[in-house]
Parts: structure tokens; sequence; C-alpha cells
């Protein structure tokens, strides 16, 4: 079975469904006028900040700001472009068509993650140039130390959440199940996780709390994060891969 | 040609599929027959490596089927008419298959138009009633023209001119040297398409046979006599060497066609006879007698059997 054939049918799969275009728009409008929106927020109250805040603060951090509610479109995408193979009963018919499953299943992802990386990245370049261009004479350049490397990995960032997801829901089958788990997950338990003092050696591993440090060009004062924005992003990828690998090893032995 | 070689399959301690063993032969409309909840479908999904049997094995032309290149060119097989994405197009759906396997579109669609879809081809499936859905899926087992075939109830929630068109599609298919293998639980239905039976009762085999040796041994003829007189009836016939079956009630049966003998005898000895009829046992009461033990789900109520054994066979599909 020759893996092109294979890409090629799944790309037939994903942009023949009216979910990819919804999902995918929705997390490129949502992250960018979200964003844009909270950067203009910010430059009006930067004279009240205090002088602490206004020391750290990261205009091209605060441009991301729509990608906590825009990663969750990114989510449904993921997890719909796998899920809905199992909640039609489409997955008896493909891996007929296709009995190996690891070549289906990665030839899936693969399909998916890069449709979902070319959206992330346009996403991430204008979220970033509108949020600047909101936030005046506050505004970071993307010729600034470390700002390039944060735009590429908002976009890398939104990328392994998308694949993060695809992995949850070939192991758990059900879309319902997994968007049930998954979006209150990163839009609230992994943010309190991180952020309360009492979780927080724990919750900083966590895969977008990890992966979002990416994004910061400014370090916090009080900063003592033990592993820097690649290394952050290398934890996220580590889950991916895990979520991916358990995905993959069920889909083998499971019937389908 | 499809092998089976003691394929078992058990979910914890329940046996769905036991021990099976028997092939599936080109050329002829093999019938796959038991009833609901005997294992058919948990066979046919084995013989497509969607289940993994617990013991024992299936081979497509001698290899197994996740060994097969592009096994939509070896087999196809209609399982389940919904198993597809109701927001994508007929087209589409075949197209991602067709892609899959090298299969280049223009196949896609021909087969569209064998199965009478094309004017619907850019209309999502959802919007499909039972009948276009199993004419899709249909589509979807042509598209690599293959050598075998395989239908899961492929008539369920057909119309009539629906169930015509698949018998005949079947017999052609047939016709042209393919392995057809079709699965349904309606005796009567096989009777119409089938050369070949596989009978399956609780996941055993229970008979592998010609359509023309199930019909012989078990289409038998036999005489229904309903007297007020029972016992006096039984020592007469029974003085006369003639075997009688008591069914139960004022009702006995004998083989064969003796009528006129048994009335000139209840003449003779001035024997009330209430009834006296010739009948012919249908395929489909040969059937339940075949599983009667293996069926999972039994009514309570013996009487709607009595219902069925009255119909002429062949008339069951037109209920379901």
């Amino acid at each position: 079975m020759a893996a092109t054939q294979v890409i090629r049918s799944e790309w037939t799969k994903i942009r023949s469904v009216a979910s990819t275009v919804w999902t995918l728009s929705l997390a490129v409008v949502v992250t960018i006028a979200l964003g844009m929106l909270i950067s203009a927020l910010s430059k009006s109250e930067f004279d009240d900040m205090s002088r602490g805040d206004q020391l750290s603060f990261d205009p091209t951090f605060i441009s991301f700001a729509g990608m906590s509610l825009g990663q969750l479109a990114m989510i449904v995408f993921g997890v719909l472009v796998v899920g809905n193979e199992y909640s039609t009963g489409m997955i008896r018919t493909s891996l007929a068509a296709v009995p190996q499953r690891g070549t289906f299943l990665f030839s899936k992802i693969a399909v998916a993650t890069g449709l979902a990386l070319v959206v992330a990245m346009a996403t991430s370049f204008v979220a970033f140039f509108l949020g600047q261009a909101m936030l005046g004479e506050h505004k970071a350049s993307i010729g600034d130390s470390g700002v390039l490397r944060a735009v590429i990995g908002g976009g890398l960032y939104m990328t392994l959440i998308a694949v993060f997801s695809m992995g949850v829901a070939v192991m758990l089958r059900s879309p319902m199940l997994s968007l049930g788990i998954l979006m209150p997950f990163f839009f609230l338990i992994s943010q309190i996780l991180g952020n309360v003092g009492a979780t927080k050696t724990f919750g900083q591993y966590l895969p977008d709390q990890a992966g979002s440090r990416i994004m910061q060009v400014v370090t916090p004062l009080d900063d003592d994060t033990p592993y820097g924005p690649w290394g952050g992003l290398a934890i996220m990828a580590a889950w991916v891969v895990a979520a991916l690998a358990g995905g993959y090893v069920l889909l083998k032995k499971r019937d389908a | 040609m499809i092998e089976l070689e003691g394929l078992t399959k058990r979910y914890g301690e329940k046996v769905a599929v036991n021990n099976l063993t028997f092939a599936v032969r080109p050329g002829i409309v093999t019938g796959f027959l038991g009833p609901n909840g005997a294992g058919k479908s948990t066979t046919m999904r084995m013989m497509l490596g969607l289940d993994r049997p617990t013991a024992g094995d299936v081979r497509i032309d001698g290899q197994h089927y996740d060994r097969l290149k592009d096994p939509l060119k070896y087999i196809g097989a209609l399982l389940d008419a919904k198993a597809m994405h109701g927001g994508r197009s007929a087209f589409n759906h075949l197209l991602c298959l067709a892609q899959s396997n090298g299969i280049p579109s223009s196949r896609v669609h021909e087969v569209l138009e064998t199965v009478g879809l094309t004017s619907v081809a850019r209309k999502k499936a959802k919007g499909f009633s039972l009948g276009m859905g199993q004419r899709l899926g249909i589509a979807g087992a042509l598209l690599g023209d293959p050598r075998i075939l395989m239908f899961d109830e492929p008539v369920n929630g057909l119309d009539p001119e629906g169930i015509h068109w698949i018998r005949n599609l079947m017999k052609s298919l047939a016709a042209q040297g393919r392995t057809v293998f079709v699965s349904s639980h309606l005796m009567s239905e096989m009777a119409l398409t089938a050369d070949h039976l596989v009978v399956i009762g609780q996941g055993r085999l229970l008979a592998d046979t010609s359509m023309a040796d199930f019909i012989a041994q078990n289409s038998r003829s036999y005489v229904r006599i309903r007297t007020p007189q029972r016992e006096r009836l039984l020592d007469v016939l029974h003085g006369a060497g003639i075997t009688v079956v008591e069914a139960g009630g004022e009702v006995l049966e004998v083989d064969g066609s003796k009528s006129e003998r048994i009335g000139e005898l209840a003449a003779q000895h001035q024997i009330v006879l209430h009834e006296l009829s010739p009948q012919r046992a249908s395929l489909e009461e040969a059937f339940m007698r075949l599983t009667a033990e293996s069926v999972e789900y039994h009514a309570h109520s013996d009487a709607p059997l009595e219902q069925e054994q009255r119909e002429p066979w062949g008339d069951g599909w037109r209920k379901d």
C-alpha cells in the first residue's frame, strides 16, 4: 500500500467535509480578533499599570492573547478529523480500504497536521502584525530579539494543540467524550494547575503550559520556570508523541 | 475464494463465532444464513481484518486481508450502509476510497452510474434514504472491480424494486465468475438468490450445502389432519402401517402425500375429520427448525411461529 495513495485519499476526506472549514476559520478569526482587542485594551491601560508590569510588558505575547480561545477551535478541528471516522462508522470502510492501520493513521495525521500548520502559521503572523498595529508606541518589531521565534512558535503551538487532540481522539474514539475532556482541560483546568502555587511544579509541565512559553519574548520578573522557550515546546511535543503513540497502539490492537 | 479455518471470536466469556471452517467458492452466490445475533456480521468483519479472530484464520485468495495490496481490487464489501460520513458527497466518499487503492476517478463515475446514483453524486450522503445509502455502499464495493464481493444484509430497508435490482446484480456478478458472499436472516430471500448455503447459529456451523440439496432435504410434504376422534384414527392409521406425528391439540401430521388413503381409511371406519389437507413445509420452517436450538433471543409465545409456518415460502421478504 503506497502511503502517497492514502495521503491523497485523506486529503480528499479532509477537504470534503464542512467541519474542516468552519473549525479552522473559527480558529483564525477568534485568535486574530481577540488578540487585536486585548492589544488595543492593553495600549489604553498601559499608563495605569504598575512599574513592574510596565517593565515586563510583552507586546508579542499580548498579541497572541486570542490563542487561549482560538486553540479551542483547533482542538475541535483535531478531534473531528479523527473522531468523525468513529462517530459516523466510516472507520470500518476506511480500514477495509487501508488495512495497514499505521499507514492509515499516520497519513491522516500527516494531512491534518500539514493543513493545521499552514493555517496556524498564517494566523500567528497575522495576529502578531495586527496586534502590534493596535499597540501603537508599545509595539514590538519582528526584527527584535526573540520575536520571530515567538511568532513562529505561536504557529507551532497551535498546530501541536491540534495534533495532541487528534491523538486523544484516536484513543477515546468518541468526539463528544474527547471534546468534553479536552475543552475544559485546556480552557480552565490546565490554567489553574499551571498557575496556582501548590500545583505549579507539576502544572507547568502540562502541554499547553510548557508549549506557550515559546510565545513569550519578555520573561516575567519573578520567573523561575525550569525550561526555556524551545525546552517548553519540546515538552509539549513529547506530550503529542505520547498521545499519538497511545492512539497508534490502541488502533493496532482494537477491533474496528 | 474465501477460506475460513477454525475461525473463532470470543468476547470475554461469550463465544460469538465458534470454530467456523468453510470455503466460499467463485462463480456462485453463497448465502450466509443465520438468525439475528448468530455471528454473521462478526464473521464478515473478521474476513475484512476489522476484528481480530481469537483463534483460527481467514484467507482471501490464499492471503491474509492485511497483506493484500490495494484490497478493494480483491474484495469489495458492503457491511453497513451507514458506515460513511454523512457530510461528504457521494462522489467524494467514493473518490477517497478510490484514491486510497490507486483506482482512477473515472471508475467512481462508472460505479455511480451502475448503482443509479449519478444524479445525486454531489449530494451529501446524510440526505440519502436507506435504499440510496445501500446503493452507495454497493458502489463502494464494486469500485475496485474485485473478484470477491461480500454483502451483509443487502436487502434490508430496500423497496421491492431495489430488492429485485440487488438480486439480479448478485446473480450477474456470480455469472461473471466472481465470488459472491451474501448474508441474510431470511431463508426466503436466500432461496431466490443463493446457489450454496452456509447456515450458522450461535456462531456454530449448522449446514454447508448446495441450495438444491437443502431444498430436497428440507421441503418435506405432509398431510395435516384434525379430528375429534383422535385416538381411534391413531389406531386405524397404525393398523394400516402409517406413521403419525402428533402435532399438538387435535392435529396430526403424516409424512408424504397420502391424503387419499387417509380419507378412505377414515370413511371406512366412520371417523369424523375436520381437516384433511396436504401441506408443503416451507424452507423458512426448515431453517427455523435447523436453528431452533441456537436462536439467541426467543419470542416467548409460540403462536407467531405457527403463523409463519402456514405461509408459502418466498413470501417472507415482503414483510421485511
